[in-house]
């Protein structure tokens, strides 16, 4: 199969998406710019007019509720914000808005947006430049959530988004859009709220997202050397997420760690862990791990830096702790 | 005068006394304790949602906030289906999921309206812009109050309006109070209408209690939105007569608004607009059928209200998500 990467990916489902659906159409910061974001829609506004690609005023709360009043109005927008931290901005239309639309008017006006929220972080940015908030939209009823690591995920779920009817919250990440991969030229669409596993073992359970899951899979083949079996599950949408997947794999391993690269307290690994104990508990053998950032800001200075985001080493190192450990034998049921 | 704009006269005076009528029925219910549901009346203001409305087309869109029963009604919403959803029933245009100050009617152009200040207005920008790109020749309105104009995404819109020249009118309805907040408490300045200037599009004061002159102003500015030329805003000054909320009038939020409110009681819209007819030589028996009228629909309405079920508790997680859409 040819090979795209991840940014190349998401411009592809745009240009498809825009020809196949002229409902569609995208509004946002930075889209005329050739590095604005990234390589993502380079030349779109070109090849689809700038009617159509809006390259926006410094407005995110207004151009995101333009979204949204369209989507009411029948439209499919997407409106992209090329830094999330700029995206709180915009929190009205998306949670106020957005998500409540279907419930408070019982399911007769859909609000069909899709929101493209980009983490873009590292290289001295500090606290405003580096934000990955997926948790905070994770709370709210009425969203649907996805966050792609492969470049195959990366166009399957734009494009299932835009087809969805109800809000969905795309976060792409800029550590992912050189990494290349399969990509298949026709349209297609990955179901949102579907997980998968990337490496199948025995060992313990890895759950992540986004960024993370790719690092997951890379600390694998560190693990596998070093005579480790982890299963890694690509969660692919946090909200909604694959329970079963996730449950299931528990029941065979026995062993949870949770990997996400935003902050912990009342995290993405916060409800995933939460709703192991509540559901898979008899099947641990060790208590459940997280590996998040730290509850703190992004900093800036290069150490600084190292220290806080999770890579691959993080991950193998987590994964080492969790299999040492185990749950005390007092707690133990035998099923 | 001619028919044509006689005809016009008796068709705002119905909507004005629809929308009034039916608001003091509302009031009598959440007075004796019936309606739970906030309700922020609108009675005092009718001229401006008849006299706008009045202007549109019924697929022309229509956003409002928490005080939007007038807009509803104005554009042609279903009286028994707004009881019915204040009183929380099935049959509500929002089937018991909004109540007041979430309205519903698809079928005239009420998308939706909403109690977060001034959150409806980036909406109909938004719906304005899915007609510029549709072409579809609709137009959207995005009424809203003094205090919304405070709100950043409220000018932020109205910069995106005028930039992409989108087909929408901002009337901001002035009733120079803020819940219990006036005006010059909040601004430096009365000088609503300067917004326009400022985001380069025409903007005009209007006689709020003047629905005839309401009317004139919004035909001027539909038309300038159907034709693609942008958005215009328009400033009507009005009063609230009675509270923030509910049925109270308000008089312990101070002195003045006591003093203002007698003004404003003198210049009822309805009584304004009666007058204007008389003297081109409506009867005064073309009146009491209009209001026997209206008094038989809200009565009619608030029995299908009362007849209709709640929705059942199972349904407590139904259209979380949607899932018609295609």
């Amino acid at each position: 199969m040819r090979t795209l990467t991840y940014a190349a990916a998401i411009r592809e489902a745009f240009a498809q998406l825009l020809e196949a659906d002229p409902r569609v159409f995208v509004i946002g910061q930075g889209l005329w710019s050739p590095w604005y974001v990234g390589q993502s829609m380079t030349g779109l506004d070109v090849e689809f007019g700038r009617e159509r690609i809006l390259d926006s005023p410094v407005a995110e709360n207004a151009t995101t509720g333009a979204a949204v009043g369209a989507a009411l109005a029948g439209m499919r927008p997407i409106v992209v914000h090329p830094r999330m931290d700029f995206m709180l901005l915009a929190v009205d239309p998306i949670v106020n808005q957005a998500a409540n639309w279907s419930y408070m008017f019982a399911g007769k006006v859909p609000a069909p947006v899709v929101i493209r929220g980009i983490i873009n972080r590292g290289g001295e940015q500090a606290a405003q430049h580096s934000q990955a908030l997926q948790a905070m939209f994770m709370h709210v009823p009425g969203l649907k959530i996805v966050m792609p690591s492969t470049p195959y995920d990366a166009k399957g779920l734009l494009i299932a988004a835009v087809n969805d009817g109800n809000p969905v919250l795309y976060i792409d990440d800029r550590w992912l859009y050189e990494a290349a991969g399969p990509v298949p030229e026709e349209m297609y669409q990955v179901p949102i709220g579907s997980g998968v596993v990337r490496r199948p073992g025995t060992d313990l359970t890895v759950v992540a997202s986004s960024y993370v899951a790719a690092q997951a899979v890379e600390a694998a083949r560190t693990l596998e050397a070093r005579g480790f079996d982890p299963e890694v599950i690509d969660l692919r949408s946090i909200k909604p997420w694959d329970r079963e997947l996730v449950f299931a794999s528990i029941r065979k391993t026995s062993r949870l760690l949770v990997v996400d690269g935003a902050w912990k307290t009342c995290g993405v690994a916060a409800e995933i862990a939460a709703a192991a104990a509540e559901h898979v508990f008899e099947h641990l053998s060790a208590p459940v791990a997280r590996l998040t950032l730290p509850d703190a800001p992004a900093p800036m200075s290069r150490p600084l830096e190292r220290a806080y985001y999770i890579h691959a080493p993080r991950i193998v190192e987590a994964v080492e702790h969790l299999m040492a450990s185990r749950r005390p034998q007092r707690a133990l049921v035998l099923s | 005068m001619t028919n044509h704009r006689l005809e016009l006269l008796r068709d705002l005076y119905s909507r004005m006394v629809t929308i009034r009528l039916a608001e003091e029925r509302l009031a009598d219910l959440v007075t004796a304790g019936e309606v739970g549901c906030p309700c922020h009346l609108y009675i005092g203001q009718e001229a401006i949602a008849a006299g706008v409305c009045a202007a549109l087309e019924t697929d022309d869109t229509v956003w409002g906030g928490h005080r939007s029963h007038g807009h509803y009604l104005a554009k042609g919403g279903d009286l028994g289906a707004m009881f019915a959803e204040i009183f929380g029933k099935v049959l509500g245009c929002a089937e018991g999921r909004g109540g007041s100050m979430h309205l519903l009617a698809t079928d005239v152009g009420i998308l939706g309206t909403v109690p977060i200040v001034a959150a409806t207005i980036p909406l109909a920008t938004g719906a304005a812009l899915a007609s510029k790109l549709r072409r579809d020749g609709r137009v959207a309105i995005a009424f809203f109050g003094d205090g919304a104009m405070e709100e950043g995404h409220c000018h932020e819109s109205m910069n995106l309006a005028a930039l992409y020249a989108l087909p929408i009118v901002f009337v901001c309805e002035n009733n120079f109070y803020a819940s219990h907040m006036a005006l010059t408490g909040r601004r430096a300045a009365d000088n609503l209408v300067t917004a326009a200037d400022a985001h380069a599009m025409p903007g005009e004061v209007v006689d709020g209690n003047d629905a005839v002159a309401v009317y004139d102003a919004a035909v001027r500015a539909v038309a300038r939105a159907r034709a693609g030329v942008g958005p215009t805003l328009l400033e009507c000054r009005t009063f609230r007569w009675r509270g923030h909320v509910g049925p109270s009038w308000d008089m312990d939020v101070g002195v003045k608004r006591r003093d203002e409110l007698q003004q404003w009681l003198d210049r009822d819209p309805i009584r304004l607009l009666r007058r204007v007819m008389e003297s081109a030589g409506v009867a005064g028996a073309a009146f009491d059928e209009v209001d026997e009228r209206v008094r038989a629909e809200i009565r009619a309405a608030e029995a299908f209200a009362r007849s209709a079920p709640c929705p059942p508790a199972d349904e407590l997680d139904t259209h979380v998500y949607a899932t018609g859409a295609r």
